[in-house]
């Protein structure tokens, strides 16, 4: 049986930027394992020689004349940021300062 | 006459003669929730003083004979996950509890364009996140026909809606299920169009490849009505079909004489509720009075339909839902925050419901290396073989005829510690919507006094013949005309 232990869990918590308490890793930890091992019933297809499902929608690419069109203010646009400052999203540090 | 349980049709037979008017009929329905909708739930937002605004507005373009289309006039709801300019979006979810759209769907414009009256907006599941209305951040939405029981989901909000008299009809989405199961679960008629056919432009998504807007209403003749309003191409969304829309409802009236309706036998299999499959049973031998020509049929890797789309599904939101980093949109946690790391840590972690955090990580696992060929990649071979099976089957069918759900709805709370088990009970929508092909679901009884809904699924763009099986069969059936006691 395919297990996802905790130091997994906790891992792709990171990956995913998702703040998650220990009790929280636990819990998903069972969970996550017995999904996955429902997952796994897809060993039995015999997928050799079947090609990856794409698009099953009219997938032809679409293109347009460059024209400029009118849209959004920049002042509707920052609307719903949590900070802006002058016509910017504002945003804390990304890059340390090493 | 009680304004509140008219079809679509009904309503716009009486606002065009003017025997009724918007108003009045907007109001009747807002007095309805008002008075109802504290027992179902169905209602996030109800946007009381807009809807009456469009409805004086649908009474001037009436009065004027100008422009009246069938829903001029004729009151609906919005599932949550469809951005309405200035009108509060929640998707359920705490991160966008305050969230205020600028911008419309376009299938909002389509639908402000034709006239129709907006309502509210109705639960769901957080980003369509489950099978019953209860991962809803906000409460639970309660089954019309039972209270102790789920509305189904995602869509169930919208759904319960409908079966209540809270607004003629609704639009849901549908990514495994969303509309079909929960139409099914609460006695109304519930269309997931093909993929491509109706757009995706403002719809919060969660799942891209798979994800459709369709209509929940009293009848499949309403369900054509609004698909004609909100289909068509879309230069927000490429992914739209460019073919023109039919008249679907001008078409109905064709019998359904030689139709050939394949039964996949793998849908009808043991463990299924035995009310559920007598009803199923009646109804085809009802078709097969109306002169359809019914025969087996096999799609054999059905059985893989759930972890197809389950690993498909984590994986496309768990990239969809990265843009929740509250820096942009939507909540920001930003406590004694030292850099963004943190901000994004805080605010996934207070604004997203377990569901959800448990799928955008199950996404980012099918995803990452190592697992990619096993999970993901697997799984997007087998959807080509899910596919095929439907192309096999119609080859010679025109139709397949199969059960919306194994059973019934559940009792709330019964499955809402079990996500696995909660996952299981899509097991009967979830194959269509890798195969992109349409599927409408229609009343056809009754178990143990909850609905039971029988799903009828089309080739691609083929919407037509659904609405043209389940006109007939609703011509000579009532299932679809009864009301919950509430």
């Amino acid at each position: 049986m395919s297990t996802i232990d905790t130091k997994t869990v906790k891992h792709i918590a990171n990956l995913v930027r998702l703040g998650i308490s220990d009790e929280e890793t636990q819990t998903f930890s069972g969970q996550f394992s017995s999904i996955i091992e429902h997952f796994t019933m897809l060993n039995e297809v015999n997928t050799d020689d079947i090609p990856s499902a794409s698009d099953f929608t009219n997938a032809e690419n679409v293109l347009r004349e460059d024209v400029v069109q009118p849209s959004m203010s920049r002042e509707e646009f920052l609307k719903n940021a949590p900070l802006s400052e002058r016509g910017y999203v504002k945003v804390l540090t990304v890059l340390g300062e090493g | 006459m009680e304004l509140t349980n008219l079809t679509v049709r009904e309503a716009h037979e009486l606002l065009k003669i003017k025997k009724i008017s918007s108003v009045e009929l907007t109001q009747a329905t807002l007095n309805r929730i008002r008075d109802t909708d504290s027992k179902i739930k169905s209602y996030i937002t109800v946007t009381d003083e807009l809807a009456l605004q469009q409805a004086r507005r649908a009474d001037e373009r009436l009065a004027k004979g100008e422009n009246i289309t069938p829903l001029t006039g004729v009151p609906y709801s919005l599932k949550d996950s469809l951005s309405t300019r200035s009108v509060r979006t929640t998707c359920a979810s705490k991160i966008l509890e305050d969230y205020v759209p600028q911008y419309n769907a376009t299938v909002v414009d389509k639908l402000n364009d034709a006239g129709a009256v907006l309502l509210g907006k109705t639960n769901m599941d957080e980003f369509g996140m489950g099978s019953s209305c209860e991962n809803s951040a906000f409460f639970n939405t309660h089954n019309p026909w039972n209270l102790n029981h789920v509305a189904g989901g995602s869509s169930g909000g919208a759904a319960a809606a409908v079966a209540a008299g809270m607004g003629a009809f609704s639009i849901g989405e549908d990514t495994g299920g969303s509309v079909r199961m929960p139409a099914a679960f609460c006695g109304v008629t519930g269309l997931k169009p093909t993929y491509g056919r109706v757009s995706r432009y403002g719809v919060i998504s969660l799942a891209s490849s798979f994800d459709c807007v369709g209509p929940l209403a009293r009848n499949a003749y309403d369900c054509a009505l609004v698909l004609e309003a909100i289909a068509g191409h879309d230069s927000h969304d490429s992914t739209t079909y460019q073919e023109k829309v039919p008249q679907y409802a001008a078409n109905l009236n064709k019998s359904i004489e030689k139709m050939r309706i394949g039964i996949p036998k793998e849908y009808f299999v043991a463990g299924m509720d035995a009310g559920v499959e007598s009803a199923l049973q009646e109804a085809i031998r009802q078709l097969e009075k109306l002169g359809a020509e019914i025969r087996e049929v096999s799609l054999p890797h059905t059985q893989y339909g759930l972890p197809v789309y389950y690993l498909l599904q984590v994986a496309e939101a768990s990239s969809n839902l990265a843009r929740f980093d509250g820096m942009r949109f939507g909540m920001s946690v930003s406590k004694n925050a030292q850099d963004s790391l943190d901000i994004y840590l805080q605010t996934r972690r207070d604004g997203f419901g377990d569901e959800v955090k448990r799928r955008i990580m199950l996404g980012a696992y099918a995803l990452s290396a190592g697992y990619y060929d096993a999970y993901y990649l697997k799984a997007q071979k087998t959807r080509t073989l899910l596919r095929r099976d439907f192309e096999t089957a119609f080859a010679s069918c025109d139709i397949l005829l199969a059960p919306t759900s194994p059973m019934p709805a559940f009792k709330l709370g019964e499955k809402i510690n079990d996500p696995l088990a909660m996952y299981l009970s899509d097991v009967c929508t979830v194959s269509t919507n890798p195969a992109g092909v349409p599927a409408l679901t229609v009343p056809c009884g009754f178990s143990n006094n909850l609905p039971v809904g029988m799903q009828l699924i089309g080739k691609h763009l083929d919407e037509q013949t659904l609405f043209q099986v389940a006109h007939a069969y609703q011509q000579e059936t009532d299932w679809h005309e009864r009301l919950p006691s509430l």
